[in-house]
């Protein structure tokens, strides 16, 4: 029940984010979704991409540090109180979000949620009990 | 004023046969006192009795920092150690420092060397000395301190740090004299400043600012911003401190170098060939009076060049120039001396770090930074933001507490720090001196 995200180090530089999206479309590598956070100095680009063993193989080979890690990503309704919901269950459990970002496209009336949590397991286990749909990642990849 | 008009005015002629007295009798001792001398000297073939002028001086093997630190704590002391009674000690690399040691008569000698040098620094017994350069191991307090006293001057130990306070020192003490690093005189100004205290209001009249290398540009800058005259002071532990050479407030051109109790040379640091005066190469220092740690033919690592002409305050004693670099890649920081393998030694003692590391040095606000950058590997990276950051975190407190130097730490892609070797892709110096 987990999708495998791939993570980029970035120094800020100009033209840095453009070698990452020319080494992926070199390798027909199709992005689904991405969150880039930043500090000062450098930045770390999360991407779910479609074919995530490909997508490692091109940047590791253009000189990337890459970093594969698994994350959830949860249906979330789309209507107020829907993010809400979700995250009061995972703090009930004493479940961290380590970061969390939005996936391209809807699934119906729901939205894509993708989560890193510092305890997964547990995190899956919680969502699924209490009905939270989770998409699994090679469902993810194509969708 | 000159203190001690005799030795400082001497004509070259009497200078040099006093020199020569003074080497042979020095030679002589270390040869019977010193296991590594002797097997060096036997190693090139000389004996103390070979060395019969001045010239001779050049046959004699040099002595290196590496000879003082594989002989340390105290093997190159020249005498027992009932005999000492004070030890100093330079930050060397890698946590082995280089150790020296000074008899009663060495800290008098020393206590003459350092009057005489603020005198041509323009103080007076009449003066008040607010020495800020730092008590303790280092030599740069103590040194000052004593020469102050021997002057006759009243001397402020205020050490260094504690900005605020030294302010509010010298608007109630009125000191006269400020001796102090060049970068943190600029830094007690600024201080000054936003505690609405004047230079002008202040009573300095000269400071004799060293142990650190500093350009014209910024001698007009200190001179304008305290209000007083400045010159230059230079000098290392293992000669025997600040006071080896000094310039004089008359003509602020070059430092005089107190020849009667040091020999100098300059040298082509390739090739080891004494060049002649007025040529740039390494600064090469012979100690001809010390008892505790004499040193013979030291490769200071200093660029600089000599001048003998005769000097408008009198003085007969050779000039060298402001220094213009090092021949070695240590640099100092905020005083602190700093060689890149130490900064390397911490950075492989953290798990999953690479060997790839530059430093870039610079002077925002008058004060040194230095920036380590550190190339990111598979093993340290992480895909959360905090994780790295705690990495850097890391690494600027071990740095600090090894080296005692604060750094800032920037995390760099794999092989974008350049690989080629040597000094100049290692360190990017922008400080201009």
């Amino acid at each position: 029940m987990q999708a495998q995200q791939i993570s980029i180090f970035l120094e800020n530089k100009a033209g840095r984010l453009l070698d990452v999206t020319k080494t992926l479309s070199g390798a027909g590598v199709n992005i689904r979704a991405l969150s880039l956070a930043d500090t000062s100095d450098f930045g770390v680009l999360r991407l779910i991409v479609d074919n995530t063993t490909k997508a490692e193989d091109a940047l590791k080979k253009n000189g990337f540090t890459v970093k594969k890690t698994p994350v959830v990503a949860a249906l979330v309704s789309d209507r107020p109180g829907g993010l809400h919901g979700i995250l009061g269950l995972l703090t009930e459990a004493g479940i961290n979000v380590e970061y969390m970002y939005a996936f391209v496209q809807q699934s119906g009336d729901n939205a894509i949620m993708i989560f890193r949590f510092d305890k997964i397991e547990e995190a899956v286990s919680i969502l699924s009990e209490k009905g939270v749909d989770i998409i699994d990642g090679d469902k993810l990849y194509t969708m | 004023m000159i203190y001690n008009i005799e030795y400082e005015t001497m004509p070259r002629e009497a200078l040099e046969s006093i020199q020569l007295r003074r080497l042979q009798a020095t030679l002589s001792r270390v040869y019977a006192t010193v296991p590594f001398y002797r097997s060096k000297f036997k190693e090139t073939g000389i004996s103390p009795g070979d060395v019969k002028t001045l010239k001779d001086l050049r046959s004699l093997p040099f002595t290196y920092k590496q000879d003082l630190r594989d002989n340390y704590p105290f093997g190159m002391f020249a005498v027992p150690m009932d005999n000492i009674v004070r030890i100093h000690a330079s930050s060397g690399t890698t946590g082995q420092p280089t150790v020296v040691g000074y008899t009663a008569r060495d800290i008098d000698t020393w206590s003459e060397l350092m009057a005489r040098a603020l005198t041509a620094g323009g103080a007076t017994r009449g003066d008040i000395i607010h020495n800020a350069y730092g008590y303790g191991l280092f030599t740069g307090g103590l040194g000052v301190h004593y020469g102050a006293e021997k002057l006759g001057a009243s001397v402020i130990p205020v050490s260094g740090g504690n900005t605020r306070r030294q302010v509010i020192i010298m608007k109630d003490f009125k000191p006269t004299i400020l001796t102090a690093t060049p970068s943190y005189s600029l830094h007690l100004a600024e201080a000054a400043e936003e505690m609405d205290v004047s230079f002008r209001d202040l009573n300095f009249r000269f400071g004799v600012f060293g142990a650190e290398p500093w350009s014209e540009n910024m001698r007009k800058e200190i001179e304008e911003k305290l209000n007083l005259k400045a010159v230059d002071i230079y000098g290392l532990s293992e000669v025997i401190g600040p006071g080896v050479s000094i310039e004089c407030h008359e003509a602020q051109k070059g430092l005089h170098i107190f020849e009667d109790h040091f020999i100098p040379e300059i040298i082509d640091p390739k090739t080891g060939e004494v060049l002649p005066y007025g040529e740039t190469g390494e600064l090469v220092i012979t100690s001809i009076t010390k008892e505790a740690f004499p040193i013979i033919r030291y490769r200071t690592r200093d660029i600089t060049s000599l001048n003998p002409d005769p000097c408008i305050c009198g003085r007969t004693m050779a000039r060298m120039n402001k220094l213009s670099g090092r021949t070695d890649d240590m640099l100092i920081i905020r005083g602190v001396n700093v060689f890149p393998s130490q900064i390397e030694s911490v950075l492989m003692e953290i798990d999953g770090i690479e060997p790839h590391y530059q430093l870039e040095v610079d002077r925002k606000d008058n004060l040194d930074t230095l920036l380590v950058k550190v190339e990111i590997s598979d093993r340290t990276f992480s895909d959360e933001v905090k994780e790295l950051q705690r990495l850097s975190t890391l690494i600027e407190n071990n740095v600090k507490e090894t080296l005692g130097v604060s750094v800032t730490v920037k995390l760099a892609e794999p092989k974008t720090i350049t690989r080629s070797e040597g000094k100049a892709a290692r360190v990017i110096d922008r400080r201009i001196f």
